[in-house]
């Protein structure tokens, strides 16, 4: 019987982490949406960073920064008593810088695609903006809500070199699914590996496959 | 009433162009803005809905200022008192047609109103549906029934009707003028169409590249001088009746109805719906002061 532990902390991770974008993704990307500051192409370019630069290279700064030998990790850990490296916390912070442009640019195309008359007229009614976003914008982007939330969902199950730079391989604590794998066949048990393989290959392809049915091609665009 | 002195740059695909525009509109008012596409009409909506900023002016209504830059003061879109029908109608798909209509009543304003417009505007059957599921007529309907449910002071209309065919058209021109008599409006509307032009407003301002070039009543834009008629009107073909030899063609005139004895080849491949002149050259009119 294999360990269940990395996989249910992956999935433990993916909850928060997607909870968290969520709620950080949908003020950025109206931002990004509606603005026409000069700062937008540049914002536009931090969101999507993690799209092509490794993993690791992430990993490599916020290990730097959080550690409790430097001056912000230490001011962290004796203020707040966050410890942000080999921790879950880390973790989540991690997939959430990783994951980024993956709930960001749904819901911003989503915005966008949107009649801009849709706005005018909730506000020429006399409603905010925060009443217009809620009762307005938001129940019109379902879909890229959802392709926004899948795609966070299904990035941080399959996140590695984040996860291995940031968090370690401390069993209960930071061992997802991918490290564990990893670690499995390090250590040639390549059953175990194989068993955990299997289930993130089941897991990630019905969330996929869901994304394709409901919206039809949009994961190509993104990709892209 | 609303007086207005506004100057704004906009930028377009074209090139950059000012529009400069100084106006008064009567309270209780119909006035047409005409003219070319990108003449600046619905940007000039769009400054009085506050949905745009002018560089430099103001703009009051009814005595109060809702912009003037002079003195720093901006009243935010959500703080005007208007009405604002799209072209595109922008009902909010999320919502059945009460659901938009209720979204748009202020905050403890009584059923009454809305009630009272889906009435008049033939909503009953409605109103538990989506936008989707409407036909464009019932769309504009819903459309007008919203912008008016909190009892605005200013109605704009952006070429509300330019997507719906003649009868449609006629149709909801009845239930403009019906509504802005009732709520004792002042309106804007933008159209191209010259039958409607005639038939809905008081007077017409002709825009051209960011200035009004011309504000005149419809009769006095619409006449064709070339003709070197006595006398001439424009008028919409409603109704064409054989009797033996010649046809009575019914034309609606403004707001009046005129019967006009024509040969065949006068009305040869002409229909209902067309738009037509009537002149006389050979005879003087009868003209009689009326009262």
């Amino acid at each position: 019987m294999i360990d269940l532990n990395p996989l249910v902390l992956t999935f433990k991770l993916a909850v928060v982490t997607t909870i968290i974008l969520f709620f950080v993704s949908v003020p950025v990307a109206y931002w990004l949406a509606y603005s026409k500051s000069k700062l937008k192409p540049v914002i536009e370019a931090l969101v999507s960073m993690p799209l092509v630069l490794p993993p690791t290279v992430i990993g490599f700064y916020m290990l730097l920064a959080f550690s409790p030998s430097n001056a912000f990790g230490g001011w962290l850990e004796d203020w707040i008593g966050l410890r942000l490296v080999f921790s879950f916390e880390g973790l989540v912070l991690g997939s959430v810088i990783y994951s980024l442009p993956f709930m960001v640019q749904p819901i911003q195309a989503g915005f966008s695609n949107l009649s801009p008359d849709l706005k005018r007229a909730s506000y020429v009614m006399g409603k905010s903006r925060l009443t217009t976003l809620n009762r307005v914008l938001l129940p019109n982007i379902k879909t890229s809500l959802l392709t926004g939330i899948v795609l966070a969902f299904a990035h941080t199950i399959g996140e590695f070199g984040v996860v291995l730079m940031i968090g370690g391989n401390i069993s209960g604590k930071t061992r997802v699914a991918s490290i564990a794998i990893y670690d499995q066949v390090e250590s040639l048990n390549y059953d175990v590996a194989n068993a955990y393989s299997l289930i993130l290959f089941a897991l990630t392809f019905i969330i996929l496959l869901s994304v394709y049915l409901l919206n039809g091609g949009y994961f190509k665009r993104i990709r892209r | 009433m609303i007086e207005l002195g506004i100057q704004k740059e906009l930028r377009s695909s074209g090139g950059t162009m000012l529009l400069d525009i100084e106006l008064s509109v009567g309270k209780g008012d119909i006035v047409t803005l005409y003219g070319k596409s990108g003449a600046g009409k619905t940007s000039l909506l769009m400054l009085l809905a506050g949905l745009m900023r002018p560089d430099r002016g103001f703009i009051r209504v009814d005595g109060q200022t809702w912009t003037d830059t002079e003195k720093g003061i901006w009243r935010r879109p959500q703080e005007r008192n208007v009405g604002l029908v799209f072209q595109e109608y922008a009902l909010f798909p999320n919502m059945t047609v009460l659901e938009n209509l209720t979204y748009a009543m202020r905050k403890g304003q009584k059923d009454d109103e809305r009630e009272h417009l889906i009435e008049i505007m033939d909503l009953k059957d409605l109103r538990n549906r989506k936008p989707d599921t409407l036909s464009g007529g019932q769309k504009q309907r819903v459309a007008l029934a919203r912008a008016l449910v909190n009892k605005p002071s200013l109605l704009l209309l952006d070429e509300p009707l330019s997507a719906l065919d003649q009868d449609m058209r006629g149709k909801l021109q009845q239930y403009i003028l019906q509504v802005h008599r009732e709520y004792g409006l002042t309106t804007l509307l933008i159209s191209h169409d010259v039958t409607e032009i005639i038939k809905m407003s008081d007077y017409v301002m002709e825009m051209e590249l960011g200035r009004v070039i011309r504000k005149a009543t419809p009769g006095e834009i619409f006449t064709h001088e070339k003709l070197n008629a006595k006398f001439q009107f424009t008028g919409e073909v409603m109704k064409m009746t054989r009797q033996d030899f010649i046809v009575i063609v019914t034309v609606l005139v403004g707001r009046e109805l005129v019967k006009v004895v024509a040969n065949d080849s006068e009305v040869e491949g002409m229909e209902v719906g067309d738009r037509v002149l009537i002149a006389s050259k050979a005879f003087n009119p009868v003209i009689h002061k009326i009262s």
